[in-house]
């Protein structure tokens, strides 16, 4: 590999996919000084280029009550439904902008690994906390995010943690918290601990009114509980702490990282860092690491943002008709942020490479190229025709074409927008 | 609303092998199967899987409504002998479920109960894993119908899945199965086929992944022309006097997902299209909480579309040869949580329909008072009817398929 093979596949996976000129800046500073950069961005931390928070305005849920009218309840629905899709839109809008590149693609795998949809927290403002306490805990150890999401409101409706009482124990967020969220499938604990860490779990509740996560002591069950073969009167800050610290939950974690960031092969050993960003510092250093390129499959989220990164599109600045087109290829190709399928999160590699995505990814890459920018046409057109193939590759910081794919964007070199269509939609891009 | 729908389930985990899909661009060329289509075999029968992810609560969907034990287990949940829609003087169907009790007062309706496998797993993800691969032991990375398709040549449209990713039931190992969108869609004439048909074309320097992703084109291509074949023909079917041939809606409204699933099957099967197996789903079933309501919606749904669909079936030669099976991950505890719900459980019932199916009750209804754990004892192996399905729907030997498993489910078929 060259040094510019090397930071493009670094930047391919430490981003949601990188400009020509991103790469020719890291090839510049070298791989070492650019994952530096990614992991600790200078100036604000944000890269400087972060877009605040979206206003969106109260949770219509505060305002209803047992009494509400249908009406009432029609219009919160409403209300409910146009900030998520305000939510969306700006996350959308900045994934593509955000300086710090790196913290917003890990956001994103957070948000598959702790996999909350708001189809069933219904609560647009809840979600939004629920990424900012990600992205508060997302490079740091796991131990205070463990914490922290066990007292979030979102996954605490998400599943069912304000029905698990005392009383009346439900299994759902302990069992989802040890099998896919700490320690893993199989990873050493029973259907035993599961309930005892449902006991454990109980109390919590959430104020839709106020949207905060309480706890209620006489919902608790305060008794002394056995889990994972310890004894003693757990709660939830006591469970997270049990977990956290586990070397199986470190391992697990890690293995996910992996997983999503480098690929399906057997991660190496001793990938678990004391914090998220060590880990991250390891599997983009691991020799491992530099043989995955061209076998990890974009997710339609990381596609639609790379491409829109790298042919100069900002979202927010689309007439509104075009975004609801970028959410609709999205919600045609499977993947809607905020909306994961289950607690399981999207699925990975050649599940997303399916007849039915390549309709929809066509006609989402024709919204996109009919969005790029001038300066970028620009810079395809000035290639001569027969030079415009390699001139996308740099665009879309691909490393080669293949014969089979030089072959059917050479007749499209008159046509930039369907070159453009085609370098998008092509068995190279579509992996990275 | 529940909408936890778990129906991408598991992926995450990683049992799609990534060379299990990506081998099938190199070891053959769709375009030269086309030229197969319309070769069915008249008398060849045809599977539709129904999966229904979340875990439905089987024990509120065949109910066991005269046995005290039912009612002292779930006060909150349960129906009375009144409310069911009593198959004999023991167990009935979910008042959602009149449609397919009208159908097993035709006969066409068969009800395994105690279906489950050894050692249950209670994680949606691992129980959906074992369901699909069919390897409880320890499931690998193949689905037991992509098995079925590796034996039967591969062409992935003998598999077609009309859900948007593909289930990993689908997925062998040197082929799988076609994933088509449900909802109907102009096939792209974004870019001219020509490029389409270049980049269907397999690359030497090609990784598994990348090698897939320019199979999706040949894929895409093969599909096309199959969906244009039938909805040539349904065009056809719609200009005929009586109308028959145009699935209607009767109530009218919005359609449920599996409804607008089913009906593209019904059209392909009309058509006589090439394709064996059709996978089809529906999501929502984890009722952890406020359970009776929001199962019955979800029933009610499959009814609908199932009773629909037989019905449909049954009134064409090509639809009379279908066999209809409905699963889930797992049933749910015998005992309600106090959330008016119930939490992850094993053994549930199998439902099977179609014209060519003997119906009645199989298997023997697990008992509520001697359990595992809270939980009820399987009493059918899972495999018994994968492997009846395999060999008297799809002429294969189950053996091949199913590591050499010889139960069968007698009589049902």
């Amino acid at each position: 590999m060259t040094e510019r093979e090397a930071v493009a596949h670094l930047l391919r996976r430490a981003t949601f996919g990188p400009t020509a000129d991103e790469v020719d800046d890291a090839e510049r500073a070298g791989v070492a000084a650019t994952l530096d950069r990614l992991l600790a961005p200078p100036g604000d931390g944000q890269g400087g280029t972060a877009i605040p928070l979206p206003d969106l305005g109260a949770d219509p849920a505060a305002r209803l009550t047992r009494d509400s009218t249908r009406e009432q309840r029609q219009q919160a629905n409403q209300q409910r439904r146009e900030q998520t899709l305000r939510l969306i839109h700006w996350w959308l809008d900045r994934m593509v902008t955000a300086g710090d590149q790196l913290g917003e693609k890990l956001l994103f795998f957070w948000h598959g690994h702790w996999a909350t949809s708001e189809r069933k927290v219904r609560s647009a403002s809840l979600m939004l906390r629920h990424l900012e306490t990600l992205r508060r805990h997302g490079l740091g150890p796991l131990p205070p995010l463990v914490d922290a999401m066990l007292r979030d409101p979102a996954l605490i409706l998400w599943l069912d943690g304000q029905r698990n009482s005392r009383k009346a124990p439900n299994e759902n967020l302990a069992r989802e918290l040890m099998e896919l969220f700490t320690l893993g499938h199989g990873n050493g604990y029973t259907e035993a601990d599961v309930k005892e860490g449902a006991r454990a779990l109980t109390g919590w509740v959430v104020d839709r009114g106020t949207g905060v996560a309480r706890f209620e002591p006489r919902r608790h069950d305060p008794g002394p509980k056995t889990i994972l073969g310890e004894r003693g009167e757990f709660d939830a800050a006591s469970y997270a702490k049990l977990l956290a610290g586990r070397p199986e939950t470190a391992r697990f974690v890690a293995g996910r990282l992996w997983f999503r960031f480098a690929g399906a092969q057997e991660p190496p050993a001793d990938l678990a860092g004391p914090d998220t960003a060590t880990t991250l510092r390891r599997i983009f250093t691991a020799p491992a690491f530099a043989q995955t390129r061209d076998t990890l499959v974009k997710q339609p989220v990381e596609w639609l943002v790379g491409a829109l990164r790298q042919l100069g599109v900002r979202p927010a600045d689309l007439p509104e008709a075009v975004q609801r087109r970028l959410l609709a290829g999205l919600t045609a190709m499977d993947q809607v942020p905020l909306r994961p399928p289950s607690v399981g999160g999207w699925p990975a590699g050649t599940a997303w490479l399916t007849t039915s995505s390549v309709q929809a990814k066509l006609r989402l890459a024709d919204t996109v190229a009919g969005a790029a920018a001038r300066p970028v046409l620009a810079r395809l057109t000035a290639a001569p025709p027969a030079g415009r193939p390699d001139a996308l590759a740099r665009l879309l910081v691909v490393d080669g074409w293949s014969e089979r794919t030089r072959a059917a964007l050479t007749p499209l070199a008159g046509q930039p927008r369907k070159l453009i269509v085609a370098g998008l939609v092509s068995p190279e891009y579509a992996v990275c | 609303m529940d909408t936890l729908t778990r129906r991408r389930f598991l992926v995450a985990s990683g049992v799609v092998g990534a060379s299990a899909l990506a081998a099938g661009a190199t070891g053959y060329r769709l375009s030269d199967l086309l030229a197969t289509s319309g070769d069915r075999d008249p008398r060849a029968r045809t599977l539709v899987l129904v999966t229904l992810y979340g875990g439905n609560d089987g024990l509120n969907t065949v109910i066991p409504y005269a046995d005290p034990a039912y009612h002292d287990a779930r006060p909150e949940l349960a129906y009375t002998g009144e409310e069911v829609k009593r198959l004999d003087d023991e167990v009935g169907l979910n008042p959602a479920l009149a449609g397919l009790h009208r159908l097993h007062g035709e006969g066409r309706l068969a009800v395994v109960r105690g279906v489950g496998y050894p050692k249950p797993d209670r994680s949606h993800f691992r129980s959906m894993d074992i369901w699909q691969t069919a390897e409880p032991e320890r499931p690998g990375n193949t689905g037991w119908l992509g098995r079925w398709l590796d034996r039967a040549g591969g062409d992935p449209r003998l598999a077609v899945s009309f859900e948007p990713a593909m289930p990993p039931l689908l997925a062998g190992e040197r082929s799988a199965g076609a994933a088509v969108p449900a909802a109907e869609r102009k096939a792209s004439r974004v870019l001219p086929q020509a490029t389409l048909a270049e980049f269907a074309a397999a690359a030497p320097e090609d990784t598994p992944a990348r090698a897939r992703a320019a199979a999706c084109f040949a894929d895409l291509r093969s599909v096309e022309e199959m969906i244009r074949e039938v909805r040539d023909s349904e065009a056809a079917a719609e200009q005929e006097p009586d109308g028959e041939g145009a699935p209607a809606t009767a109530t009218g409204g919005s359609r449920t997902p599996l409804d607008a699933q089913l009906d593209l099957v019904a059209q392909c099967v009309e058509a006589e299209v090439s394709t064996r197996v059709f996978s089809v789903s529906l999501g929502g079933f984890d009722t952890h909480a406020d359970e009776k309501q929001l199962q019955e919606v979800l029933l009610g749904q499959v009814d609908r579309a199932v009773s629909g669909f037989a019905d449909r079936m049954a009134r064409t030669e090509a639809g009379r040869k279908v066999v209809v099976a409905v699963y889930s991950e797992f049933g749910r505890r015998v005992r309600a949580n106090a959330s008016d719900g119930t939490d992850h459980g094993t053994a549930s019932n199998v439902l099977l329909l179609g014209s060519g199916v003997r119906g009645g009750l199989y298997g023997e209804a697990p008992s509520l008072t001697d359990l595992d754990d809270g939980d009820l004892r399987f009493t059918t192996d899972f495999r018994d009817i994968y492997a009846t399905l395999l060999a008297r729907v799809l002429d294969t030997d189950p053996g091949a398929v199913l590591g050499g498993w010889r139960g069968r489910l007698d009589g049902v078929l």
